[in-house]
């Protein structure tokens, strides 16, 4: 794959470097992991394949040999040569053939899966790009203009070019099949973000709790992949003692003393010392990697089951996905 | 000892509620540490020590399907968390054995490039720069938690005297190999980044290489020792 244009941060990304924490190894990975799960059963990948994640587009890119891509996330424009190629679609992209990645129109993030994925060296586990501690990835680092990323072999590919060929008109060659709306185009206009109570909930009185979960908070623009920093009503603790420092994680409501509370995201730390005031739930992560500078974002709380009950619900749909797929390529 | 959620693909084992120096209580959480991440328990995908608690980091889908009872997930797994913890208190009581704790030694260099807030760390501390090198040299430590950073040692057993609260301004870069004091603990930066913490050192070791596995010079509960070092064997030792 030869980048001809980077855009503003594009980054090579699986689902995450796990089992380094203990060593302060951050998660990395998609910020919205199961967008690029879907992307890559959409090109016939394993869904742990490594692909890209584009931040506010501007992607310029042609393959040297003939490819199928798919993307998800916010709204953007995609073109393959002069065809639009809408989320959650799977498309054929001869070599040379340009495939552009314009500027979102809502949401800031795309995950593009390539059939073969991309072929960076594992690192502790991950073909993840660590951005902070810069290592992983494409020679650890974001992208830059010119670069020429190794794809892997096209393993299962040959399937899916026939059923594009046979389910699609041939100027197209653009897939009949797509996954749910929801999955592919997570950005939402006025997002609210479901949350499940941290541990340290209870240091904050009532009329504070009150304002988190009803005034809307803005995204401030300072925000990148460690969090999302949110600017609205004070959240002031009861107490002032010390906390021990202890785990964090991507999803994690911490509240740093001026009372302004930061999400973070798939790059955070490892741990943290901060109040954990509250949680955004694994679902809505994908909602949560779609804030850009300037959004509006409200919090809603649900209950620990129902998280998991709704976490549920998707892998089973996912499941059906993967068996309806398997028969449209058959 | 609590076990709160922390989220919904996480909980966290509270082993104690306070944090001392004595070596038992991180004694205690390193091996619940290691009963937890020896216990095979489905669904788990790792778990991660820190100071005074242990984070257990799970796929709700995973362990919903291996409980079975698909709505009440996280009380399995808090159940099965309470008994391998349960299991491995009543061994500990059994054996109060003295544990192999890994020493290591890291060479320092103090030279003034490298020093930037040692005049502060005196002044605060009311001695001289000289008294303070000797001090930070001299003492014993040992790792309470990595974090922060890939590989980055938050050290306890910092001299009292030495106590220095964080920088009121953090800087925007450090240097990596960089020796600091933040409050009542010392630390080393594994890469360059940016910190608070009072720099009164610098060693040439690498704290941190994503190229070996494990990918860090040092681990929780390691016990560590500075030396002194000249800036003619810093510089043969960077070579």
């Amino acid at each position: 794959m030869i980048v001809t244009r980077a855009g503003f941060l594009s980054s090579v990304q699986d689902l995450g470097r796990t089992g380094y924490r203990e060593f302060g190894v951050s998660l990395s990975g998609a910020l919205d992991s199961f967008a690029l799960r879907v992307a890559n059963l959409l090109v016939g990948n394993d869904e742990g394949a490594a692909g890209l994640e584009i931040t506010f587009g501007g992607l310029e890119s042609y393959f040297e040999d003939e490819r199928i891509v798919a993307w998800c996330g916010g709204g953007f424009d995609v073109r393959v040569g002069s065809r639009s190629l809408p989320a959650g679609h799977a498309a054929r992209v001869h070599a040379g053939e340009e495939l552009k990645i314009g500027r979102p129109q809502i949401g800031c993030r795309c995950w593009l899966a390539i059939s073969g994925g991309i072929d960076a060296p594992v690192v502790l586990g991950s073909r993840s790009t660590d951005l902070r501690a810069q290592f992983g990835g494409f020679e650890a680092r974001a992208l830059r203009d010119g670069d020429v990323l190794p794809l892997g072999a096209r393993l299962r590919s040959s399937a899916f070019v026939k059923a594009i060929a046979d389910k699609s008109t041939p100027a197209t060659a653009i897939s009949s099949w797509t996954a749910p709306h929801d999955w592919v185009s997570s950005a939402k206009r006025e997002p609210i973000l479901r949350f499940v109570r941290g541990i340290d909930w209870n240091r904050f009185n009532g009329s504070t709790l009150q304002r988190f979960t009803s005034e809307p908070f803005a995204v401030s623009p300072d925000s990148d992949r460690m969090g999302v920093r949110l600017a609205g009503p004070e959240l002031k603790r009861e107490d002032d003692a010390d906390l021990i420092s202890e785990a964090v994680a991507p999803g994690t409501i911490q509240v740093p003393p001026n009372g302004q509370p930061i999400l973070l995201l798939g790059d955070c730390q490892t741990i943290g010392g901060y109040p954990k005031i509250a949680h955004v739930i694994t679902i809505d992560l994908a909602i949560a990697a779609q804030l850009r500078a300037g959004d509006q974002v409200c919090f809603s709380e649900v209950s620990l089951a129902d998280a998991h009950r709704l976490l549920l619900k998707r892998e089973r749909e996912l499941e059906l996905f993967r068996v309806g797929l398997r028969l449209h390529t058959r | 000892m609590e076990i709160v959620p922390l989220g919904d693909s996480a909980l966290i084992v509270r082993v104690r509620d306070r944090f001392d120096d004595a070596p038992e209580a991180l004694n205690e959480v390193l091996q619940t540490f290691q009963q937890l991440r020896g216990a095979g328990i489905p669904g788990v995908i790792e778990v991660a020590p820190a100071y005074t608690s242990i984070a257990v980091f799970y796929n709700p889908v995973q362990v919903a399907k291996a409980s079975g009872q698909p709505d009440r997930a996280f009380d399995w797994l808090n159940e099965r968390v309470r008994r391998v913890v349960a299991a491995g208190a009543g061994r500990r009581e059994r054996r109060r054995t003295k544990r192999n704790v890994p020493s290591v030694e890291i060479p320092v260099c103090y030279d003034p490039e490298f020093t930037p807030d040692l005049d502060d760390v005196a002044r605060h501390a009311q001695i001289s720069t000289k008294e303070v090198v000797d001090l930070h040299s001299a003492g014993e430590y040992r790792v309470g938690c990595i974090g922060f950073v890939p590989g980055f040692p938050f050290l306890t057993g910092l001299s009292k005297k030495l106590a220095t609260p964080r920088r009121a301004v953090p800087r925007k870069e450090i240097a990596s190999g960089s020796v600091g004091i933040g409050g009542a603990q010392t630390g080393i930066y594994p890469l360059r980044s940016p910190g608070g913490w009072n720099l009164i050192g610098r060693t040439p070791l690498q704290l941190f290489d994503p190229q070996k596995d494990p990918p860090t010079l040092l681990r929780a509960g390691d016990r560590v020792r500075f030396r002194a070092i000249t800036r003619e064997e810093f510089d043969s030792l960077t070579r």
